[in-house]
């Protein structure tokens, strides 16, 4: 496959005007406005489908996360979770921001949520830090831009990486606008020696992409992914497909925000406000 | 004459020397490779058998890797039925290596005769790494 740089760079830049000037920095769902609006997620958006012909026609999963954020409030919260995936993971921890290599993590409101820290009405919530991992998009940019197709969207909806296939060149992360793609500078082993590890999962080399796998390789035997399994009450899972599904329900009476929605990358990870 | 002697002499040590790696291995057989099969897990199997007959996992067992890993990652199908019938997990570490533990002495010991050396275990945990670490 060929793709010179001029038409990278004339998809790179659609990507970022996909939406723009459409809705606003970020998005507050009302409790249950996904129920209305779920064939326009599955990307058949046809005002007159009907509900059964939706069902027929979408996805039957689409994996799905909602992040509790007033749980997150204490810090023992987040390094429960964070040490539960990465450990999972064998993800490295280099202890120095430039090497940073990370599949969830927190931050700062502002930094979450660009450009709408000023209009969020609930100041409350803004000293809180985010739980932040890959947002697992319906329309990922990531996906588009990769050369190999290494990174690619499954059926169910994980955006997923073939490490076998990576070669490094990093334009998945200058294509995800929520940074969730680190770049192993250094070989991952190095400060894996000696630290508890998860002697099942490979790890991963210099030169290689890494990012949230939503666990693929438990979820397919039908366990929880790690992060949620260590804080069940602030992180759950389920299917966004399904309208009784766990993530449904909550969606149904909660109020939710996701990561920049005015890109159109229609996030798969719910912040409950 | 031009030194005709001299230069025969010359010719006959350069050809000897040409043809070094020929001669020398002359009556010295390699040793073929004799991959061990000898683990706590074979050893307790009633019938020593493999993921699919012997001679499809030696000439083949590239491939079978191959398509397991993009069955598990790329389609998400992470069972294989083999041509018995039976079910196996499609992992490199935790099924080919559980039976076959002995890396060094099974694949290596092949490997290294072959003079492949797959890139593999930068990522994927040796049986010796998931036992005691990286
Ligand atoms: C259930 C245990 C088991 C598993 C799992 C297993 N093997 Fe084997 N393997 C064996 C045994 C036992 C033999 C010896 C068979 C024989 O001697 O006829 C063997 C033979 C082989 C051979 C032929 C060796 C020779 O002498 O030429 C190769 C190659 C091989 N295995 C590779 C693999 C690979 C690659 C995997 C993973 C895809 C794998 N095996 C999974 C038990 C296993
Ligand atoms: C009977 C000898 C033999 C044994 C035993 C054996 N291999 Fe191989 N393997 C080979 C040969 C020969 C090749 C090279 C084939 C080629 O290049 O076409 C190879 C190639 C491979 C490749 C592809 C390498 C590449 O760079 O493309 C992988 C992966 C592999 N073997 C894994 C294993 C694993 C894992 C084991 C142990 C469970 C194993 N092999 C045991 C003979 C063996
Ligand atoms: C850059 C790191 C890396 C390298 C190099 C690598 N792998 Fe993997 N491999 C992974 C990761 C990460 C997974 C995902 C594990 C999962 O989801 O369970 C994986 C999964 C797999 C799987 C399916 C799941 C499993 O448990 O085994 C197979 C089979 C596999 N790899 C084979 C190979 C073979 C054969 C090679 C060498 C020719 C190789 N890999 C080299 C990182 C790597």
């Amino acid at each position: 496959m060929s793709m010179d740089r001029r038409e990278f760079i004339k998809i790179a830049g659609l990507t970022s005007l996909v939406g723009a000037g459409a809705s606003g920095a970020f998005q507050l769902l009302e409790p249950g406005v996904l129920d209305a609006a779920t064939h326009e997620e599955h990307g058949h958006g046809d005002a007159a489908h009907g509900q059964a012909e939706e069902q027929a026609s979408g996805p039957k999963v689409r994996w799905a996360m909602t992040v509790d954020v007033r749980k997150c409030e204490d810090p023992e919260v987040v390094k429960r979770i964070v040490t539960a995936c990465h450990t999972a993971h064998n993800v490295p921890d280099f202890g120095n921001p430039k090497d940073e290599v990370k599949w969830i993590w927190a931050d700062t409101y502002e930094h979450a949520f660009t450009d709408s820290a000023n209009e969020f009405m609930d100041k409350s919530i803004e000293h809180l830090p985010f739980l932040l991992l890959c947002n697992h998009c319906d329309d990922p940019p990531c996906v588009r831009v990769c050369p190999t197709k290494a990174t690619f969207k499954r059926p169910d909806g994980v955006v997923a990486m073939d490490y076998h296939r990576c070669i490094g060149c990093r334009f998945c992360m200058a294509g995800c606008p929520y940074g969730s793609r680190s770049f192993n500078w250094r070989d991952p082993r190095t400060v894996l020696e000696g630290k508890p590890y998860n002697p099942n999962f490979p790890t991963r080399m210099r030169g290689v992409v890494e990012k949230c796998n939503f666990c693929v390789e438990r979820i397919w035997k039908g366990l929880q992914p790690a992060c949620v399994e260590a804080a069940p009450d602030v992180l759950t899972f389920g299917n966004l497909a399904d309208p009784d599904s766990n993530v449904r329900q909550i969606l149904r009476v909660r109020v939710s925000m996701r990561r920049k929605p005015e890109l159109g990358t229609k996030p798969s990870v719910f912040y409950l406000v | 004459m031009y030194d005709a002697n001299k230069i025969l002499i010359g010719l006959a040590i350069f050809l000897g020397l040409m043809t070094y790696p020929v001669w020398s291995g002359l009556g010295r057989a390699v040793q073929a490779p004799k991959p061990e099969i000898d683990t706590p897990i074979i050893q307790k199997m009633p019938e020593k058998k493999c993921v699919e007959n012997t001679h499809f996992m030696k000439t083949t067992h590239m491939q079978l890797i191959n398509e397991w890993r993009d069955d598990a990652l790329r389609k998400g199908e992470r069972e294989y039925t083999n041509a018995r019938g039976e079910k196996v997990l499609m992992s490199l570490q935790l099924t080919c290596m559980n039976c076959h533990s002995n890396k060094d002495k099974f694949c290596d010991s092949c490997h290294n005769y072959a003079g492949v050396n797959p890139y593999c275990w930068d990522c994927h945990l040796t049986p010796k790494q998931m036992k005691e670490g990286i």
